[in-house]
């Protein structure tokens, strides 16, 4: 079980593409006109790779990538999840 | 009008995967071929790709409209992925081309290549088959020529990405015959999606405009006017557009858009279509766009 906060990388991976612009943990990552929608897709390969996880098919909503804060819970949710099956095993 | 079963798709690129994936998960059989098996291999994983994340992003571009019109992406009931896939066929001889109703070219914008592939669906295609030439620069009435049907072949040229884009720009070419326009329909209509029927001219309406829109906005950067970023959100913010020119031609890819430029000038022979030499260069450089990871922006998907 991890409780880390993931919010500093994935704020690292978002500075490439918002410039100068600084975002803040809630602000929607797609009304900002720095990336478009297909962006999501560049974010969902990044959350993988980067925290070793997968994002199912019901996880894949705009709702849990559109800010950092719900990236970061959806992070926290699936290592916790990863955490608990391995204690259980 | 009998329904459209089968549908070849000649060419596995960025236009070809996305409407093989749009084709299969609206029931038909698709046969995609292309030169190389491990061209396919790529094209199996993109579109399973494209299915993975095809309902997030038809899910963000119905919301994002205010009107209510929906992408033919958000009304589909969810289907097994495994199930859609299993539609497609993939082929590097075209095998199967025996029994398309229905063939949609897809290759590079290279008329010699285009040529011979025509040639070839001529000859394999039963006689009743339409040919659509999914280009944006190449004249119809010419790739009519090249085969003995030029009665049964038009222009259908998809937007990208295919699953997702409403609407189709359709060619009518000097010979295609008012059947073909049907039945091109009729399929589109399967796919669920609209025609709007222009005449045959270079680069028909999209590309004849959007070219030069795009070469303009290289010109832009080339000379330190304003940079990409700025330039896209110039067109977002001030003129509402979903997307930029330089989003759109990182999206289309780099190598397509000069060479629809330079198809443009060749058409016309009017210097206006003059490809930017920053254009040239990045395709000389192999930043070729979303396809290559890189053009007027990082496609990266990790911390740098």
């Amino acid at each position: 079980m991890t409780t880390a906060d993931h919010k500093p990388q994935i704020l690292a991976f978002l500075a490439q593409f918002f410039g100068e612009h600084r975002l803040t943990d809630d602000e929607d990552i797609f009304a900002t006109g720095f990336v478009n929608s297909l962006f999501i897709m560049q974010l969902v390969l990044f959350v993988e790779g980067e925290f070793d996880i997968t994002v199912d098919d019901d996880d894949l909503e705009m709702a849990n990538f559109n800010t950092v804060r719900a990236i970061d819970a959806l992070v926290t949710r699936k290592r916790g999840a990863v955490g608990a099956a391995a204690q259980r095993s | 009008m009998s329904d459209i079963h089968t549908v070849g798709v000649v060419g596995a690129g960025v236009m070809g995967t996305g409407l093989a994936q749009a084709l299969a998960q609206t029931g038909h059989r698709v046969l995609l071929v292309d030169r190389t098996k491990e061209i396919l291999a790529a094209a199996e994983r993109t579109i399973g790709q494209g299915l993975r994340f095809g309902r997030l992003l038809g899910a963000k571009a119905s919301g994002a409209k205010a009107s209510g019109a929906k992408g033919p992406e958000a009304e589909r009931p969810k289907e097994d992925r495994a199930t859609v896939l299993g539609r497609i066929g993939y082929t590097t001889d075209y095998e199967g081309f025996d029994e398309a109703d229905f063939v949609i070219e897809n290759i590079t914008e290279d008329w010699g290549l285009k040529k011979g592939v025509y040639e070839r669906l001529d000859a394999l295609c039963p006689e009743r088959t339409v040919f659509a030439a999914n280009t944006s620069v190449i004249p119809i009435t010419r790739i009519g020529a090249a085969t003995s049907r030029p009665d049964r072949v038009l222009g259908m040229h998809f937007m990208n990405p295919v699953p997702l884009k409403p609407t189709v720009e359709m060619i009518r070419g000097h010979h295609t015959s008012a059947a073909t326009v049907d039945t091109a329909r009729t399929l589109l209509a399967q796919l669920g999606k609209e025609g709007i029927l222009v005449e045959d001219s270079p680069g028909f309406v999209t590309n004849r405009v959007l070219m030069l829109t795009v070469n303009e906005a290289v010109y832009l950067v080339h000379e330190g006017v304003a940079g990409a970023e700025d330039v896209d959100r110039i067109f977002k913010t001030c003129f509402g557009h979903t997307m930029g020119p330089l989003e759109t031609a990182d999206l289309i890819g780099l190598d397509t858009i000069l060479q629809s430029v330079e198809g443009l000038y060749a058409a016309f022979s009017d210097s206006k279509y003059r490809p930017c030499p920053l254009l040239v260069r990045m395709v000389d450089a192999g930043l070729l766009g979303r396809k290559s990871g890189q053009g007027f922006y990082s496609y990266a998907t990790t911390l740098a």
